[in-house]
């Protein structure tokens, strides 16, 4: 514990990261309350004040709609959030499972499994997310499945060269000779040695996720309105640029404000972790 | 008859045992036509040098991989190709390497309790003491079930890959290498552990070492290996005194040699050390 905390007082950056991810993570949790317009995470419209430079009690803003831009960006990050932690929590079981089957198994089992993850691999992210969007309804829950679908690869990939170093360890060997099942030399044996990679670069991709979803949300095939969406919200505004640059610098550095905070966490995080092995 | 039949039989017999790989397209004969018994109770040492297939028998004693030709018993009973938990529980394993036989992310205790809890061993409420126990036995505390390894020493942590061989109350224990990763001093207590949980415990070894000295101070036997072929077999006592084959005779001669007055030293320290340990 003392080293985590040295590791972090060392470096600034870290603490930057620790301050930006709080930050990115409270006021996605508490936006009922410190945004000021709430209900202008709907569908709204309050043509009185459309289009307004950041002013009182606008502070950033306001959209084609007059909708508080401050508060939409708040909502927007609750919504990025849950599609992050979502996705993460569906796509890292999958990759880990066919890893750690794959690398514990070798053989045919190891040629299938990771020429399958190859296949996905193989295809841009975005295209693949683009297409399977093409197909698909627009909607948060499809939003999910397609980038699910295109983030599982990397974790069997990661935990696939981790678990093959692994199984060579003398107490893969020991569990073996004791009489192990697989199940328990996969699950409790080699997956707990590769957590500390897992977790490393589960921190780093919330805010690939994050990124990944706005960019699909900016080509239209993500999140549809009115339910806010830093993506859509940087589309929409882009077409007003330079003169309302509020609409699109704000979502912009929203998205650049998480995406920093997760990447330097998880740069953070593989300091600590690696240390303490 | 029946009962002097029952004494004399060994424990574990090779009949003929051959084991070829095949790496890029080439055989290799890594052990060549061996037969020999291992009696009940006696310490069967296996030397040669790198590459002489001392640890490929190990290897298919356990059971780790399977024999390409020839039969393995046990108990007069044939070994299968795919053990069974029962073939699992009868014959154990110390390793060479400490450091890496133990999963630096469980504790001493879930290492331990594993045998345990594969072979069913005692009541389930009963067996964080019986780990306890097991670590009493080779001289450990009882509570450092509950630390991790990377907090014991190579020595302790060799004694608890020791005790985790005790615990499924095998009669016969293949040791690889267990001391040669340990410096001096601790090497000389280990195999003094080893040899009262022997006599102790009734216990049966087969002995891999590289170390002749090692095989001085447990053999009963001496299996010599060369190049995949068994060269000799015979005591340990015959073997230093009067080696036969003239590959014996050159590790033999290959042994680092001491004045008198230097080996008396060094066994009155011994002595000392085994003492105090």
């Amino acid at each position: 514990m003392n080293r985590t905390l040295a590791i972090l007082l060392r470096n600034p950056l870290s603490l930057l990261g620790l301050a930006l991810v709080a930050l990115v993570v409270l006021s996605a949790i508490s936006a009922d309350f410190i945004t000021p317009f709430p209900e202008h995470a709907g569908a709204v419209v309050d043509f009185a004040n459309f289009n307004k430079a950041p002013e009182w009690p606008y502070i950033m803003g306001t959209d084609l709609v007059g909708r508080d831009l401050f508060t939409r960006i708040v909502y927007a990050y609750r919504i990025s959030l849950i599609l992050g932690v979502v996705v993460l929590a569906i796509a890292v079981p999958i990759g880990v499972t066919i890893g750690l089957v794959a690398g514990y198994f070798g053989g045919w089992v190891e040629y299938v499994l990771m020429r399958v993850t190859d296949v996905f691999l193989s295809i841009p992210p975005l295209v693949l997310a683009m297409s399977m969007m093409g197909v698909l309804e627009p909607t948060l829950t499809n939003g999910m499945i397609a980038v699910t679908a295109m983030w599982w690869p990397w974790y069997t990939r990661l935990v696939y060269n981790l678990a093959r170093s692994e199984k060579e360890e003398g107490y893969v060997l020991a569990a073996e000779v004791i009489g192990a099942s697989k199940a328990h030399v996969m699950f409790r044996e080699i997956l707990p040695n590769c957590v500390p990679s897992i977790l490393t670069k589960m921190t780093l991709d919330l805010g690939f996720v994050i990124l990944i979803a706005s960019s699909l949300s900016f080509l239209g095939l993500g999140v549809q309105p009115p339910t806010p969406d830093l993506g859509s919200m940087v589309a929409d505004g882009a077409k007003y640029l330079p003169d309302s640059w509020w609409l699109t610098v704000f979502p912009g550095l929203a998205i650049l404000v998480a995406v920093f905070g997760f990447n330097l966490v998880g740069d953070a995080l593989r300091e600590i972790l690696g240390a303490e092995q | 008859m029946r009962e002097p039949s029952r004494v004399t039989r060994p424990l574990l017999s090779l009949r003929s045992v051959s084991k070829t790989f095949t790496t890029a397209g080439r055989m290799v004969r890594a052990v060549d036509d061996v037969s020999f018994d291992v009696a009940k109770g006696e310490c069967l040492a296996i030397v040669g040098e790198s590459g002489s297939g001392k640890s490929t028998v190990a290897h298919m004693i356990l059971g780790i991989y399977p024999q390409s030709a020839g039969e393995i018993l046990l108990d007069g009973s044939l070994l299968p190709a795919r053990r069974a938990l029962i073939h699992r529980r009868a014959i154990q394993l110390v390793q060479q390497n400490p450091l890496s036989s133990l999963n630096p992310k469980r504790s001493i205790g879930a290492s331990l309790r594993l045998a345990l809890d594969v072979h069913g061993i005692g009541e389930r409420s009963a067996r964080w003491d019986r780990v306890g126990q097991l670590l009493e036995e080779v001289g450990l505390p009882a509570d450092f079930r509950s630390r991790a390894p990377s907090t014991l020493s190579g020595g302790q942590r060799q004694r608890v890959a020791i005790a985790r061989a005790l615990a499924c109350q095998s009669e016969l224990v293949v040791l690889d290498e267990p001391t040669s990763a340990l410096d001096v001093l601790v090497q000389a207590r280990v195999l003094k552990l080893l040899n009262e949980l022997r006599a102790q415990r009734g216990l049966t070894y087969v002995f891999i070492t590289h170390d002749l000295s090692v095989v001085r101070n447990v053999a009963t036997r001496v299996a010599v290996f060369e190049k995949g072929r068994l060269v000799e077999l015979s005591p340990t006592e015959t073997v230093f005194t009067n080696p036969k084959h003239p590959y014996t005779r050159r590790l033999i001669g290959a042994v680092p040699v001491v004045t008198a007055q230097e080996a008396e030293l060094r066994g009155r320290l011994m002595e000392k050390s085994n003492a105090s340990a």
